[in-house]
């Protein structure tokens, strides 16, 4: 009942930390609403959307899928929760302590949104943030398993970090891109400089809380 | 760090158009000979407070012979990208280059009436790590502060050629720099842009021994001056394109591109045409398939003149040419406006029509062999030249030195530094605010401006205003 009870607290997280990627302007959604304007086409806002959300989804599996096969070492499994859980709040700390932004992105034109939202996550730890999440899920569901073969818990943990990937930037598209839309028709740009607060902090201190969520809740 | 975006970014121009109009204006005050420390002067534009048309506060510089030009912030409405990553940044600093002594100061002007030194970049550092010289125009950009400089190494300059070099937006270090293929590009004037598009243009002066110690004749009825525009893959810092627009279209100076990014075109300034002495103003505009193009779409023709009333370098034309040295377009891209320092003129075009613009307003002060009063029957030296709009393009305001040994060739009996400010009608028509009149502390000239909050020729929007 706990393990269903987690398990369920676990993937509203992942729901959670979408919604709080997506309405970020600092993640992109302005962007949209910029390529919707600069055209004249509301497609273009969709199709600005998808780039952003297609480069998200990358960079959030590209972080989950190394863990993936590290939980083939099924005796591990704990160590490699708290390994996480140090790095998640080592990011966390360092973004503390340095405030300032990769210049790097900066030299991407903002025709190639895809990869400007591929680095931008992986720049600010975005996917590193549902690695604890992740493995949670993945404890949740193992314990049930017990002594599964390796390749089918390989394939049991691949299909969970898809769909955590997936539900993440599908929650992240859904309320940047109603934001976005609300923007763009209603609200107007002027709440982009009234309704955007610098989250640097509380992103780092965001990463730091999920780390350490994990390490207490590790078995 | 700000917790939300400086209530002085806009996402677009016509968001910038409505904000509160400003109240205090910053403008450079240079000592031509270098005998007094230059300044930045604070002048009380708000017509409400007793001390308007004075100035309110003056920071004096602590080394002689910087000859402040141009200036800019540190950071403008182009934060409000998500690209930029800086959107928390303040508009707090200004960024003042010395164009004859390479030295960039950086003013924190937060409290503008107690407007401080914070950091001074000594020549030595430019030199050592741009190999450029004599720092110029200044534009807050994608990946920090973009500086353009009109020499290259070595004592006169003319040691490669001159090009940007980036600073760091938070702690002003010199980070190296900007191209990495030039093509083409030998000489530096302007530069601007267009973010969203993604490309940059630039123009050319002359080097430095073609103007440091006066116009070179010579040169100029050659055509050695900068005669071509360069278009640049802004975030590649590759020359993609030069248009030559003729040599004898010398002194391609001021980029004005269209403030709103939807739009695909700009303007930019011709000092002289060397066949006929008219000024002139080109329209260039990006194309379908992204390539450039640009054409003559204003020209301004000479006065005639007894030479006798000229100074000796125009004495053999018997003519006064405009001079077009300095253009500003309005935030809603409606009006341009075009100083003629030398006929002492500032014309208003409506250029909705970018390809077509219309002569719908005038001022005449100043001026070669003219010396028109300022309506309030004092003095306008020289003639008018650096032009700042207000936001909402209903005040400009200029002021009237070009550079300090050209206003001696030009002008050899002027001496002084006033700035003006005149109101924008209804439906175009400028007329000169008789109450706004500054006369700059004896010795001083004065050179561009920048107003409180951003102005015309600041801030790069990165979204539509429609």
């Amino acid at each position: 009942m706990g393990d269903v009870a987690s398990a369920t607290a676990l993937w509203w997280a992942v729901v959670v930390s979408g919604i709080y990627h997506g309405v970020n302007p600092g993640m992109g959604w302005p962007l949209a609403v910029s390529a919707a304007l600069m055209e004249r086409r509301r497609g273009s806002f969709f199709r600005a959307l998808a780039a952003l959300a297609g480069g998200h989804l990358l960079s959030v599996m590209s972080v989950l899928l190394p863990f993936t096969v590290l939980l083939v070492l099924v005796e591990w499994q704990r160590e490699i929760q708290i390994g996480a859980a140090c790095l998640v709040i080592a990011l966390g700390l360092y973004l503390l302590v340095n405030r300032r932004h990769p210049r790097f992105l900066a030299r991407i034109p903002p025709s190639r949104l895809a990869l400007w939202s591929f680095l931008a996550a992986i720049a600010h730890g975005a996917g590193l943030m549902l690695v604890p999440i992740y493995l949670g899920i993945c404890q949740t569901i193992a314990t049930d398993a017990g002594h599964a073969a390796a390749d089918s818990l390989i394939g049991g943990n691949i299909t969970i970090a898809v769909t955590v990937a997936v539900v993440h930037t599908a929650s992240m598209t859904v309320s940047g891109g109603a934001l976005g839309l609300a923007v763009y028709h209603w609200m107007g740009l002027k709440f982009l400089s009234k309704g955007w607060f610098n989250l640097d902090l509380v992103w780092a201190l965001s990463l730091v809380l999920v780390g350490g969520v994990a390490l207490l809740t590790v078995h | 760090m700000n917790l939300r975006p400086d209530p002085t970014f806009h996402a677009t121009p016509k968001l910038a158009m409505e904000a509160p109009a400003e109240t205090l204006a910053f403008t450079l005050m240079l000592s031509p000979d270098g005998s007094q420390p230059d300044g930045l002067a604070v002048v009380d534009v708000d017509p409400k407070s007793d001390s308007y048309g004075e100035i309110v506060h003056q920071l004096i510089m602590p080394n002689k012979g910087d000859e402040f030009h141009h200036f800019g912030w540190n950071a403008c409405s182009s934060s409000l990208s998500p690209l930029s990553g800086h959107a928390f940044l303040e508009r707090r600093y200004l960024i003042i280059p010395g164009i004859r002594s390479s030295r960039i100061y950086v003013i924190d002007v937060k409290e503008p009436l107690k407007a401080k030194i914070h950091k001074i970049i000594e020549p030595e550092e430019v030199f050592a790590k741009t190999g450029y010289s004599r720092p110029h125009t200044i534009h807050c950009g994608p990946e920090g502060i973009y500086v353009s400089t009109l020499g290259g190494g070595g004592e006169d300059g003319t040691d490669g050629p001159p090009g940007i070099f980036i600073m760091d937006c938070e702690t002003f270090e010199i980070l190296g720099r900007y191209e990495m293929d030039r093509g083409e590009q030998d000489k530096h004037y302007d530069f601007w842009w267009n973010l969203p598009r993604d490309y940059m243009v630039s123009s050319e002066w002359g080097l430095p021994p073609q103007f440091e110690n006066g116009i070179v004749a010579e040169d100029l009825l050659s055509n050695k001056y900068g005669h071509k525009i360069h278009f640049w893959n802004l975030r590649e810092r590759k020359n993609v394109q030069t248009i030559d627009l003729g040599a004898n279209h010398q002194m391609a100076l001021e980029i004005r591109p269209a403030h709103d990014p939807s739009k695909d075109y700009g303007f930019c300034g011709v000092v002289v045409d060397t066949t006929n002495l008219q000024g002139a103003i080109f329209t260039w505009w990006q194309k379908e398939d992204g390539t450039f193009e640009a054409k003559k779409t204003i020209t301004i023709d000479p006065r005639p003149e007894k030479a006798e009333n000229l100074p000796p370098l125009l004495q053999g034309f018997e003519a006064v040419p405009p001079l077009v040295t300095d253009i500003d377009l309005s935030l809603d891209d409606k009006y341009l406006y075009v100083a003629c320092w030398g006929q002492g003129e500032m014309h208003q075009y409506d250029v909705s029509d970018p390809m077509n613009p219309k002569l719908v307003g005038k001022v005449e002060v100043g001026g070669i062999a003219r010396a028109a009063k300022h309506p309030n029957g004092k003095e306008f030296v020289y003639g008018p030249q650096m032009v700042e709009i207000s936001r909402d393009g209903k005040r400009v305001y200029w002021t009237n030195s070009l550079y300090s040994t050209w206003d001696d060739q030009f002008y050899p009996d002027d001496e002084g530094g006033q700035m003006v400010m005149a109101n924008v009608g209804e439906n175009g028509g400028l007329e000169l605010d008789k109450d706004f009149y500054v006369d700059f502390p004896k010795g001083y000239r004065s050179h561009q401006i920048r107003l409180e909050g951003g102005d015309c020729s600041t801030d790069s929007f990165c979204y539509p205003s429609v």
